[in-house]
């Protein structure tokens, strides 16, 4: 066959939201050839989910409606009865979505929904069906599958996991796979893996994958053909590397711009703010130049912890004994400067997100201090705490969950000023007013309650939140992770901005090593709850000497197809797991330095 | 997938739009509105019983006793020739003033016992939850029969009895949320701006819990009035001759066999009342719950 696997024509999906059609996906065509690999890249709200649907047609009829052609090698889609339609689904199309957690059923064992697939769509019988299974668990590279095919889902990692879903969806060798998003819950070093896999999967099948994403980096590694969505209309359709290189439309252009790329920074001593560039004709405005010099390297240290250990028990049994120790944050030692930003990078579960919250003591440390402007947080009683708090703030990852839904935003800004008697009535009204003028908020938005915000704007106003109290240091945990490509520019642009204009020391947790390599001062790697590397950034990012950070770096999805990193076969492995029994004794270790302010974590030596 | 759909900000102001929404989910099942309008209608009969009643309630006639319903006696009267109708509307108030009263009681010391095991925690929160898990084992009517021969029946004693039957529900149905909101990052938020721990509770947590109890307060009513009706029917209700629907109904059950409609009329109102009161508590379930607002 030579036409197209899918051929989508003037697609058109509406909802109807409170009575009214509101449309999801207006006129959408495009075509996928046998063996291509299609990615729709958009920021939330443009329709790329909901066109993954509609191909499935997986859209509630009572509240959705798909209009236009669906293809699939001729065969209209949408003309199909249900019944029929339910042969097409995971026997021609199958599916993966974004969390593996979810979209396994967790009381039945892996190898049993597998093959539970083949029963249904193939007709195997039981024994055939398992050992099929057993060959598929084999393809997507899981290790020693025989003995993971009576795991239930829990007992897998979120990777593992996803390579089931893959497993499951590919059982019937389906012509095209939609992948909504399937990486994006996953951590880099992961990622790399899961993508490789699809890849080489997909030479060895020769289907045709449909890939959902918002991520460029990713797009630049897997697509062949772009198809780059906005408000639920196609604004671009075209080969990766002329979309990459030579974009036409405006949008596409502001996009890519907004797109931090590992290697950006080489030659560029401090932070660097995103360039700006106009959605609808595409010319930039402003600039990107280097910010100004906000390090106070002669003052002491804002910020000094040293030894912060923090553990959580595990208990158990029946009388409720420590059996275990989560060993979240394992001596951890740095400084932090006034005007200085330090990242803390690694993957999920490596402590970055405890030491934060250690250090503001939302959660008690173990051991160790914590030094703040000379004073020792870790032994402060409560009322000191308080005092030391209005100096330290924090900004959550989800803008979602990090503001009180019952609270207007005026009212959730004047609450610390007038807990804390900075000012009374209209002086704390003029404070809450500048404060969203502050990060580029109207201050007449006041009255408006939380969910009345976009997601950036909402971590904006987390942002004037944690300014209420005129802080120091603020400790940023994943503060752009959840947000859009270009509004997570503009957040990233705030908060250099209050970094030159108020001298602030921030804490910048992250996973994300682009953005990383474009607000830091210094970059701290941790690993399984250590700091395995440290120093100024650009020594770390061009020069990693801890083969973690290395691993980590070469994980990082590049947007550039040309830098399309060569096949390589990942190994397939996991982060291991930071509980420890009650006796466990740590290898000892100290951090080396090998370049004047960079170190890393190296063994002892028993001799020395 | 429906966040993707709609990202233009609407512009109504948010308390007119919330009342709306509300308002359109409470619509959704007609019903809840007959229990709402059953519900308003019988505390406006109560409160208005002095007005509306045709009899004195007390007023016994030995010439005109066990009659059956007619032009003057609608719902004919009693073994003392007490005018049933008017005992009727004078026993609503007995009974709302002791349900009400009890379910207000039970809530605020309900919420605040599983606010503050919620929030805190720990042994705590183990040791009061253990503590309400005993007086829930005992069956309501039993634990308000003991604290009523305990402290002898008046109607302080009786709301007392009965709202302490229902504290360890309400202290559950405070708990589970609470601990559910105090993990949202706007709660860290808090504490990292220095917010104590009441400010915490009292301005971010029990806002977003109350729709929940308000609920469980809507059919904890309907439950109070079923016990004090029970209390007083077993004996252990006001004293006479003030009346109560469940003294009616024992009053009139001696002569049930001949006079029916001296245990019909309170029996009636009581279902009446019940029921409308559930309805009225679903009704609001659906109204607050954003999960069903959303979905229409």
């Amino acid at each position: 066959m030579s036409g197209p696997v899918l051929s989508v024509e003037n697609l058109q999906t509406a909802f109807r939201v409170g009575g009214e059609w509101r449309w999801a996906v207006e006129d959408l065509s495009f075509d996928v050839a046998p063996g291509e690999t299609v990615a729709i890249v958009g920021e939330s709200g443009s329709g790329k989910s909901v066109t993954a649907l509609s191909i499935m047609r997986l859209v509630s009829s009572a509240n959705g409606r798909i209009q236009g052609r669906i293809a699939l090698e001729g065969r209209d889609l949408l003309a199909l009865s249900e019944e029929e339609m339910r042969k097409v689904r995971g026997n021609d199309v199958a599916m993966i979505f974004q969390e593996p957690m979810t979209s396994l059923n967790p009381v039945l064992t892996v190898g049993f929904q597998i093959a539970e697939a083949l029963r249904y769509h193939r007709g195997l019988d039981a024994g055939a069906a398992k050992a099929e299974a057993l060959r598929m668990l084999d393809k997507v590279r899981i290790p020693s599958a025989k003995s993971r095919f009576d795991n239930y889902p829990h007992q897998l990692s979120g990777g593992m996991r996803q390579r089931v879903m893959i497993a499951t969806a590919l059982a019937c060798k389906p012509k095209l796979l939609i992948a909504d998003e399937p990486t994006t819950a996953l951590d880099v070093t992961i990622q790399a893996q899961i993508l490789e896999l699809i890849k080489t999967l997909q030479d060895e099948e020769q289907m045709s994958v449909l890939f959902i994403t918002h991520d460029m980096g990713v797009v630049a590694e897997i697509a062949d053909r772009v198809v780059v969505m906005w408000k639920g209309k196609k604004l671009e359709d075209a080969p990766a590397s002329q979309v990459f290189n030579n974009p036409v439309h405006g949008y596409t252009k502001a996009l890519l711009a907004a797109v931090p790329k590992l290697g950006d920074m080489t030659g560029h001593g401090r932070p660097l703010r995103f360039p700006r560039i106009d959605p609808d004709n595409g010319k930039v405005e402003g600039k990107p130049v280097e910010q100004p010099d906000t390090v106070a390297a002669t003052e002491p240290p804002l910020l000094e912890v040293s030894g912060l250990t923090t553990r959580f028990g595990i208990r158990g049994g029946l009388l409720g004994r420590l059996r275990g120790q989560v060993h979240a944050v394992e001596d951890v030692s740095f400084s932090l400067r006034r005007g200085e930003t330090l990242a803390l990078v690694g993957e999920s579960g490596c402590g970055k997100s405890t030491t934060g919250r250690s250090i503001l003591r939302l959660v008690e440390p173990s051991f160790g201090t914590v030094r703040f402007g000379g004073r020792d947080v870790t032994g402060l009683g409560k009322s000191e705490l308080r005092d030391v708090r209005r100096e330290m703030q924090m900004i959550f990852q989800d803008p979602f969950a990090s503001l009180n839904p019952r609270k207007s935003v005026g009212s959730a800004l004047a609450e610390p000023i007038l807990v804390h008697g900075l000012a009374k009535g209209n002086e704390a009204r003029e404070r809450v007013a500048e404060l969203l003028r502050k990060v580029g908020l109207a201050p007449e938005m006041h009255v408006r309650f939380p969910h009345e915000f976009s997601g950036g704007q909402r971590q904006r106003i987390a942002i004037a939140r944690a300014l209420a109290l005129s802080p120091k240091l603020v400790v940023a945990d994943e503060a752009v992770s959840a947000l859009d490509v270009s509004v997570k520019a503009q957040v990233l642009n705030l908060m250099l901005d209050l970094q030159a204009e108020l001298g602030l020391a921030y804490l910048f947790i992250s996973h994300d090593m682009a953005v990383v390599e474009r607000v830091s001062h210094r970059v701290a790697v941790m690993y399984l709850g250590e700091i395995v590397e440290i120093g100024p950034r650009e020594a770390v990012f061009s020069d990693p000497r801890h083969p973690y950070t290395r691993k980590l770096l070469a994980a990082v999805p590049v947007p550039d197809p040309r830098r399309r990193a060569l096949r390589r076969e990942l190994a397939v492995d996991e982060l291991p797991s930071p509980i420890r029994k009650l006796d466990w004794q740590a290898v000892p270790t100290a951090l080396v330095e090998v370049a004047p302010g960079h170190f890393i974590r190296q063994p002892v030596d028993a001799r020395a | 997938m429906s966040t993707s759909v709609h990202d233009a900000a609407p512009v109504a102001p948010p308390r007119l739009r919330w009342l709306k929404a509300t308002i359109g989910a409470f619509n959704a099942n007609k019903t809840s509105w007959v229990g709402l309008a059953i519900v308003v209608a019988v505390i406006l009969a109560a409160v208005l019983a002095p007005v509306i009643a045709p009899h004195d309630p007390l007023e016994q006639n030995i010439l005109s006793r066990l009659q059956p319903p007619h032009d003057d006696f609608y719902l004919g009267t009693d073994y003392f020739g007490r005018d049933i109708l008017s005992r009727l509307l004078y026993g609503a108030r007995i009974s709302l003033v002791i349900g009400i009263a009890s379910t207000v009681i039970a809530m605020v010391v309900g919420s605040l016992i599983g606010l503050l095991a919620g929030y805190y925690g720990g042994r705590f929160d183990v040791v009061v939850m253990q503590a309400m898990d005993i007086l829930l084992a005992f069956p309501s009517l039993i634990l308000g029969l003991i604290l009523v021969a305990m402290l002898g029946p008046s109607v302080e004693n009786i709301t007392i009895a009965i709202a302490l039957t229902s504290i360890p529900s309400f202290a559950r149905i405070a708990r589970a949320p609470t601990i559910t909101v105090k993990e949202r990052d706007y709660i860290g938020a808090g504490r990292a701006l220095a917010f104590s721990d009441a400010r915490i509770m009292a301005g971010h947590i029990l806002p977003n819990i109350f729709p929940e109890i308000l609920v469980m307060a809507s059919l904890w009513l309907a439950n109070a009035i079923r016990t004090e009706a029970s209390l007083a029917f077993i004996g252990l209700g006001v004293k006479p001759p003030i009346a109560t629907w469940g003294g009616m109904i024992r009053e009139g059950f001696e002569n049930i066999l001949d006079s029916y409609w001296l245990v019909l009329a309170p029996s009636l109102a009581i279902l009446v009342v019940v029921f409308a009161l559930n309805v009225l508590g679903d009704g609001l379930r659906d109204a607050i719950d954003p999960k069903l607002k959303g979905e229409r």
